[in-house]
């Protein structure tokens, strides 16, 4: 599949904003950060900043993005449609519980019940996220039991270490929350080099002999293109990554993915400007990692229509 | 709305013979003229006359060649009109999430709604067929709209109320039809020669279907009248016998 910068960015940018979202109303809820309106302004700057960025960029994805406001009419069938509307709920709590926050000065009590509705919808459009994927039949690579949870893991993870970095650069300690996050970026790499070595180990769930129905006759191959140079069909589904660049994208990302990881530990054990500074690292390798990662999982992605072109299994 | 129809009063298709396609592209042809003017007009080209064209077009006319151990050092050159299937199952109408997807309860066609359609082309992706193709142009996905406006155009004579693909194919082998009603031409073709679903697993339940290429004559008969000559003797049993071979096929 076509690696789109603009989805790429959305996915990364917003999935962190929305991690960032979700551990910031746990931690209020938890009474685990304080209501310092300036601490407040910064990490909803961060996190709804992040979000709002991130779909602002998966609309200039769209060849209508004035009509983008139709997108939230078909969440009966539709994943795409669920996302914008669980995106555009997330909002509601998230602006009031900030107002509660920056403009009156407290998250406590029932500004709490905003932060946690804030948090379940933020979970529930990474989940929708995920799903608009892991839906689609024709990319076996995406239509799998890893995907959701390794964009779960990844949006909590990178979150995780934003706030603690943010509330680490006002002199607020949450060892607990990087903790968290270390222990959701550590899963998060181990089950993606499995996503990875499974997706390498598999045979191909569909091949060009049903696809063109003769397999019954023997080997199919394809002898001649219906077209001489690339079309849509080809530019968007046919991309495709020499496995040797794959291989190396992969160990960038895992070693970035790693060494974030214990940054971030070492930020947990660590205590003042060394804690913050070890946050900030682990904040930018994270960034990297991640958008290899999702780079990869759009490159890496055989859809079926290639099994027209001459792809001998998908 | 992009919920599908519970079901359809009629399964409207086609039925592609493999056997009888001489891979010659009218259809495809045919289709992008007729279209180019039709429903979903303009079917937009970029650099039409340049070193990478690129343009929209319903039909795509693959070519595979099927070699079996069997027969050995012989292989089978097998022409593909890929196009849209109208499945019954069609998951590009349930992803859309503005509903500009849609697939109608009463002829099962499936269409897309330019007006509404953002563009997004995830429906493009939930298609295993490559039956969508965006146009850059219009910033909207199109499609296959099995000529919608011809087959109930009642300023045309009724013979002609056929997809353009379907009126100009020189080999007869592409045919129109409701394949929802066991007792038309095309389900009782499909019934006699075996037609199949492509892709069956993925679980989009087609209605068009495909009519295999038939069983090819046994080399081994061939072999045997080549060896007549020698066991005869005659030129004249030799030559009746090429005759015969030739008026055969």
């Amino acid at each position: 599949m076509h690696p789109a910068p603009s989805v790429i960015l959305f996915t990364v940018s917003s999935g962190a904003g929305y991690g960032a979202l979700i551990w910031v109303g746990v931690a209020a809820a938890a009474a685990g950060l304080p209501p310092d309106r300036w601490l407040g302004f910064v990490l909803f700057l961060v996190a709804l900043g992040l979000i709002t960025i991130g779909l602002l960029s998966s609309l200039f994805h769209l060849g209508h993005p004035e009509r983008a406001w139709r997108a939230v009419s078909q969440w009966r069938t539709s994943w795409l449609s669920r996302e914008g509307v669980a995106a555009l709920l997330t909002y509601i709590p998230a602006l009031l519980f900030g107002a509660g926050w920056v403009l009156l000065g407290t998250n406590s009590g029932v500004w709490t019940v905003f932060g946690l509705l804030a948090s379940g919808l933020a979970v529930l459009t990474v989940v929708c996220t995920g799903m608009i994927y892991a839906s689609l039949k024709p990319i076996p690579a995406w239509n799998n039991r890893w995907v959701v949870p390794l964009y779960l893991l990844f949006a909590l993870g990178s979150g995780g270490l934003l706030v603690a970095l943010v509330a680490g650069l006002f002199g607020q300690s949450l060892s607990w929350l990087t903790w968290g996050a270390v222990l959701l970026l550590a899963v998060g790499w181990v089950a993606k080099s499995g996503y990875w070595r499974a997706m390498d180990d598999a045979h191909g769930r569909h091949d060009i002999r049903a696809a063109t129905g003769l397999g019954r006759f023997g080997q199919v191959s394809a002898l001649e293109a219906p077209h001489t140079s690339e079309n849509y069909l080809l530019r968007e589904m046919g991309f495709v990554i020499a496995r040797k660049h794959a291989g190396r994208l992969k160990g960038i990302a895992l070693g970035c993915g790693g060494a974030a990881t214990l940054a971030a530990a070492g930020s947990a054990l660590s205590a003042g400007g060394i804690s913050v500074a070890a946050a900030g690292v682990a904040v930018a390798l994270t960034a990297v990692a991640l958008v290899i990662e999702r780079w990869l999982f759009f490159a890496e992605a055989r859809h079926a229509v290639t099994l027209f072109y001459g792809t001998l299994a998908v | 709305m992009t919920s599908l129809p519970t079901s359809t009063d009629k399964k409207l298709g086609l039925v592609i013979d493999l056997d009888i396609c001489v891979g010659c592209h009218a259809c495809a042809v045919n289709c992008k003229e007729w279209n180019s003017g039709g429903h979903s007009a303009p079917m937009t080209d970029r650099d039409p006359y340049g070193a990478e064209p690129s343009g929209v077009w319903f039909n795509r006319i693959h070519t595979y060649e099927v070699t079996n151990d069997r027969d050995a050092g012989q292989s089978r050159t097998v022409h593909f009109p890929r196009s849209c299937l109208h499945c019954e199952e069609p998951a590009c109408v349930t992803v859309c999430p503005t509903g500009a997807s849609y697939k109608r309860a009463e002829d099962g066609i499936v269409l897309v709604n330019a007006d509404t359609c953002i563009g997004c082309k995830l429906c493009s992706w939930a298609c295993p067929y490559g039956a969508r193709e965006f146009d850059e142009d219009d910033g909207v996905m199109k499609k296959c709209t099995l000529c919608i406006d011809k087959i109930y155009n009642e300023n045309l004579d009724e013979t002609d109320r056929v997809p353009a693909c379907v009126a100009t194919c020189p080999a007869g082998a592409r045919h129109f039809g409701d394949l929802g009603d066991d007792s038309s031409d095309v389900s009782r073709m499909v019934a006699e020669r075996g037609g199949y679903d492509l892709l069956p697993d993925m679980g989009y339940k087609p209605v068009n279907k495909y009519l295999p290429p038939r069983p090819r004559r046994a080399p081994q008969q061939e072999t045997d009248t080549a060896a007549t000559p020698g066991e005869s003797g005659s030129d004249v049993a030799s030559f009746l016998g090429w005759v015969d071979r030739m008026l055969s096929r």
